[in-house]
């Protein structure tokens, strides 16, 4: 989907400065409003404090859990410290390997987290952790027909997106690489394609190490960004959730901007013309 | 006849069958508003509006299970 209304994008009239940068305009998902563009995952934070921190500095709106038996070791003050951020909460339902578990998990999360929204997660195997198509889609349609707003965690593969959309998910959320790999968006040519053709959100999810990655991905036309262990496992995971930011930002206006051509040769920007001759 | 219930795969004898799910969510420290909490009985989701209501039979299979972090 456009992220870019040319409007925005155009100089305010009237605005006492004509050349004013547009704000990024808000995240519409299934008509509901996000204004940042940076959708933070919770995992990896070794302290709550640290992700309240990355949450106030990241800007997100919107941030994922996951959903698992209860641990009486584990009693830990999560929901209470999102809550106070202030940001909506987006269950996953990472670990599940079949439709089946991936629709039950999402009911036990609406009914936990009184939200219809999931960001549905179907893995194939272990240890890339890569998306099952055949059984995403099938999720995909289950959780549809039952009322979920569904965003679901994709291989970037412009057909399986486009199955999904059609299958009526809110949005759609093509891999840049595997989970947790930090190695950015391995093939740019088909997530600027999913970008281009799809009439629902992409939010690029899976992949990003770092901020320029994070910039590309808008700069391809992704409409949003999720990332959770390049905030979370960075060295000081606060200052990345700032980078993360900046990040989007640059590539979310870099892309309305409407960058420059590629070209093979050199391309002057200063005249040749009136050169001083210096014998 | 085992009375004991089965919480998360284990069973527990000191959790006789016929405490309401919602004793089983305070018995484990858990809040009683039970935000980010989610209760199946015997693969029912139990909505949190019938908690208090809803007593667990004995021998029943219970998953207990709450929003944790995650990407």
């Amino acid at each position: 989907m456009g992220t870019t209304d040319p409007a925005a994008a155009a100089p305010a009239s009237g605005s006492p400065n004509a050349y004013a940068v547009p704000a990024p305009t808000p995240l519409v998902i299934a008509g509901e409003s996000l204004t940042s563009r940076l959708v933070l995952g919770t995992g990896g934070f070794d302290r709550m404090e640290e992700l309240a921190a990355a949450c106030a500095v990241s800007g997100t709106s919107m941030v994922t859990v996951a959903m698992r038996r209860v641990d009486p070791s584990q009693q830990g003050s999560l929901i209470d410290t999102l809550d106070r951020a202030g940001v909506r909460i987006l269950p996953n339902t990472a670990g599940c390997f079949t439709a089946r578990e991936a629709v039950r998990t999402a009911e036990l999360a609406r009914e936990a987290l009184e939200t219809n929204w999931v960001k549905l997660e179907v893995i194939g195997d272990d240890r890339t952790l890569l998306p099952d198509a055949a059984e995403l889609l099938d999720g995909a349609e289950q959780l549809v027909a039952r009322g979920f707003t569904v965003l679901p965690y994709a291989t970037d593969d412009p057909v399986l997106c486009r199955r999904l959309e059609d299958a009526g998910c809110a949005a759609v959320m093509p891999l840049g690489s595997p989970i947790g790999s930090g190695r950015g968006i391995a093939n740019p040519i088909n997530i600027a394609l999913i970008a281009e053709q799809a009439g629902v959100p992409v939010v690029l999810d899976a992949g990003i190490g770092t901020a320029s990655q994070a910039a590309q991905a808008m700069e391809l036309g992704c409409d949003a960004v999720l990332l959770a262990t390049a905030v979370s496992r960075a060295a000081d995971p606060v200052r990345m959730a700032a980078a993360m930011k900046a990040g989007v930002e640059a590539g979310w206006l870099a892309h309305g901007a409407g960058r420059i051509p590629i070209r093979t040769w050199a391309r002057a920007s200063t005249t040749p013309e009136g050169m001083a001759d210096l014998g | 006849m085992a009375t004991a219930i089965t919480v998360n795969g284990t069973a527990r004898e000191d959790l006789a069958g016929g405490l309401s799910v919602a004793d089983l969510v305070a018995a484990h420290g858990l809040p009683a508003e039970g935000r980010g909490v989610a209760v199946a009985v015997d693969g029912e989701i139990v909505p949190r509006g019938r908690w208090a209501e809803t007593a667990i039979p004995p021998g029943a299979e219970v998953e207990l299970v709450q929003a944790i972090q995650g990407g």
